[in-house]
């Protein structure tokens, strides 16, 4: 609020209103400056104690791409929470997109006998086709999510949880359980490693790949469509009050189906990052990201209730574990430090959020 | 600029019935609301006050009656319906989006968006919204401290100005407020019951919905009783008492009797 408006609308004996309280008060901010707060501390103690291992911008690099697509999870994630909903399906919708662009890309890049000797004729047709189909498989399933949770009025707790089994049920029968084999390795070396552009600065060399630019690119648009469009702005109103939304006209179940639909496209993106990083379809990771995604969001400032959440707050909440992760490696910790501390991140987070909003709701 | 033209309905609802399932909750009902009137519809707890606005709104489909709004019969199939024909309600359970603003909740469901292709793909005019919403609440004199802050960070009064700001900025025709002054502080009451006055003032009539006697009658021009889902009285708050609308409304004057007076009335 600026100085100019303070003085048009608010009238003397304001003064003693709560809502006048609230910015003075010490947990009003507190909450999205602790996140900011727990980045900035990780960074630095791992920098004392792990010197230029940890600094290296080249390791920058590596958490940026570690995280990218967790990143994608959880801006999905945002999405479905802020309009005081849960998605527990992405995960495994990740590991289905995976498995059916791997399968795709290896069917029509060749002749079966042809991919088995590793020659993959057509692969200019077939790699395409399997990333398509990645993704869309993703947007089919963020469908089906909304129109099972709006159609027949189900908790999106029960039928997230479902189409999460389903998911990674038929991405195993796929997979027949295995990585699928003969994945043209074009996949990885010639889009997934691509060098889009690069900068050099203080003599590191950056390297702009496909995974990292389409990351980038998503968290940017959907930072300012929830922020700036009417998209952004039903979001919040239908997880604030869906009664009220859907009184004053907007179609809330269309729009519930829309934001799933977003979410599982951004886990199918996310499945197809796993064949342009890994060249190959994995069933056995993943099936925690759901988790690991609602945390970011959570972590992030986003209430689980509805109504609150910022796109940078979950790209905050996704760094934090992801710096934990590659500094607690670094540093030679033992990796199970990494879950006792970002569940108390969680926990902790969670809570100055609670104070904050019962800060500012005093009346 | 009197007589019929005064008088004239602008919405006239005649014998309504609403059932659901067994449960009859409006019964043959006869409501009309002129020009330049606050109309006060009072009424006991469950007496069917919320369903006759949710029936007169298009919120709730109604067995059979007929609603005849500026001359014509019209069924509005929805409360947008209605609202395109100017009629703005501020409903007793769901006014705000809490986590909005004052002014995303005022434009709710009606956002500009910028010109130009960037207006095409969704982005949203936040300067004219706010601009416009400064305008209406001054010229309605409502003081909202902030209006980029949250609505849970508001007073009850302070929110409830914002949804009755809301629904008379929109309106042409019509305003209908459902216990707009319930959980209210006695300096919030008295500006809710002034804006009434200044939007009738202003040529738009008001329906006023309360159990609250001495507010009804400190605004009303005319007052309907409802109770058990029937029209029982029709009061002149000039001539009337407090204890006649009490009497009406709790059946203490016995149904027929009342029934009986209300025809006499008319
Ligand atoms: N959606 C509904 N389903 C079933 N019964 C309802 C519904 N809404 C209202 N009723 C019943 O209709 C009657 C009138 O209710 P209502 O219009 O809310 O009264 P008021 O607003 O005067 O307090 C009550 O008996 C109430 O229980
Ligand atoms: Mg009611």
């Amino acid at each position: 609020m600026t100085a100019s408006d303070a003085q048009r609308t608010v009238p003397p004996q304001a003064a003693h209103t709560p809502g006048e309280v609230t910015s003075r008060n010490p947990f009003a901010r507190v909450s999205s400056l602790f996140t900011l707060l727990i980045l900035a501390v990780l960074i630095v103690a791992f920098t004392l104690y792990s010197g230029t291992k940890f600094l290296n911008p080249n390791n920058f690099q590596n958490i940026a791409v570690d995280a990218s697509q967790l990143l994608l999870l959880a801006v999905g994630a945002t999405f479905v929470i802020i309009t005081a909903g849960i998605d527990l399906s992405v995960g495994s919708i990740l590991i289905f997109s995976a498995v059916v662009a791997a399968k795709v890309a290896v069917r029509f890049s060749g002749s079966p006998e042809q991919v088995k000797l590793y020659e993959f004729p057509t692969q200019e047709v077939g790699i395409p086709l399997g990333i398509a189909a990645g993704v869309l498989s993703g947007l089919g399933w963020g469908i089906v999510n909304g129109v099972l949770i709006t159609r027949l009025k189900m908790p999106a707790f029960i039928v997230t949880l479902g189409t999460l089994g389903m998911a990674l049920g038929f991405a195993q029968l796929l997979s027949r359980g295995v990585n699928v084999p003969n994945v043209p390795p074009a996949i990885q070396q010639e889009i997934g490693l691509r060098e889009l552009a690069s900068v050099d600065l203080g003599g590191y060399h950056y390297r702009i790949t496909p995974p990292l630019a389409v990351t980038t690119i998503v968290v940017v648009i959907a930072a300012i469509a929830l922020a700036r469009t009417r998209f952004g702005r039903y979001t919040y109103a239908v997880g604030s009050n869906a009664a009220a939304a859907r009184r004053v006209g907007i179609n809330v179940d269309l729009h519930l189906i829309k934001v799933y639909a977003l979410s599982g496209l951004l886990a199918g993106i996310a499945g197809v990052f796993d064949l342009l990083r890994f060249g190959t379809a994995s069933v056995s990771t993943h099936q925690a990201d759901n988790l690991a995604a609602i945390s970011a969001a959570v972590i992030g400032g986003t209430s689980l209730f509805g109504g609150l959440g910022t796109i940078v707050g979950s790209v905050i909440g996704t760094f934090i574990p992801a710096v934990l992760r590659n500094g607690t490696v670094i540093a030679r910790v033992q990796p199970f430090w990494q879950q006792v501390l970002i569940g108390g991140i969680l926990i902790v987070a969670v809570y100055l959020d609670q104070r904050r909003r019962q800060a500012e709701e005093r009346m | 600029m009197d007589g019929s033209q005064m008088t004239a309905p602008v919405l006239r609802a005649s014998g309504i019935n609403k059932y659901f399932g067994p449960v009859r909750a409006l019964t043959d009902v006869d409501f009309e609301v002129r020009r330049g009137e606050i109309v006060a519809l009072i009424g006991d707890n469950g007496a069917g006050k919320s369903t006759l606005i949710n029936v007169l709104t298009g919120v709730l489909p109604f067995d059979t009656g007929e609603i005849v709004f500026d001359g014509r019969p019209v069924r509005f199939d929805s409360p947008q319906d209605a609202r395109r024909h100017g009629i703005e309600t501020v409903y007793q359970d769901l006014a705000i989006a809490p986590h909005l603003d004052a002014v995303a909740n005022i434009f709710l469901g009606r956002e500009y968006r910028v010109p130009g292709p960037l207006g095409a793909l969704g982005f949203l005019d936040r300067k004219r919204m706010r601009r416009e919403t400064e305008e209406q609440l001054a010229r309605l004199k409502v003081r909202v401290p902030g209006l980029q802050r949250r609505m849970t960070t508001l007073s009850g009064g302070q929110r409830q100005g914002v949804a009755v700001a809301r629904a008379v900025m929109w309106a042409s025709k019509v305003v209908i407020m459902d216990e707009p002054t319930a959980a209210l502080g006695v300096a919030q009451i008295g500006q809710v019951l002034d804006l009434m006055r200044q939007v009738r003032d202003a040529g738009i009539p008001v329906v006023f919905i309360s159990h609250n006697m001495p507010h009804v009658f400190e605004v009303a021009d005319r007052i309907v009783v409802l109770r058990l889902g029937q029209v029982v009285q029709e009061l002149d708050p000039k001539t009337a008492t407090i204890d006649d609308a009490v009497s009406g409304m709790t059946g203490s004057v016995g149904m027929t009797a009342a029934r009986r007076e209300a025809t006499i009335d008319r």
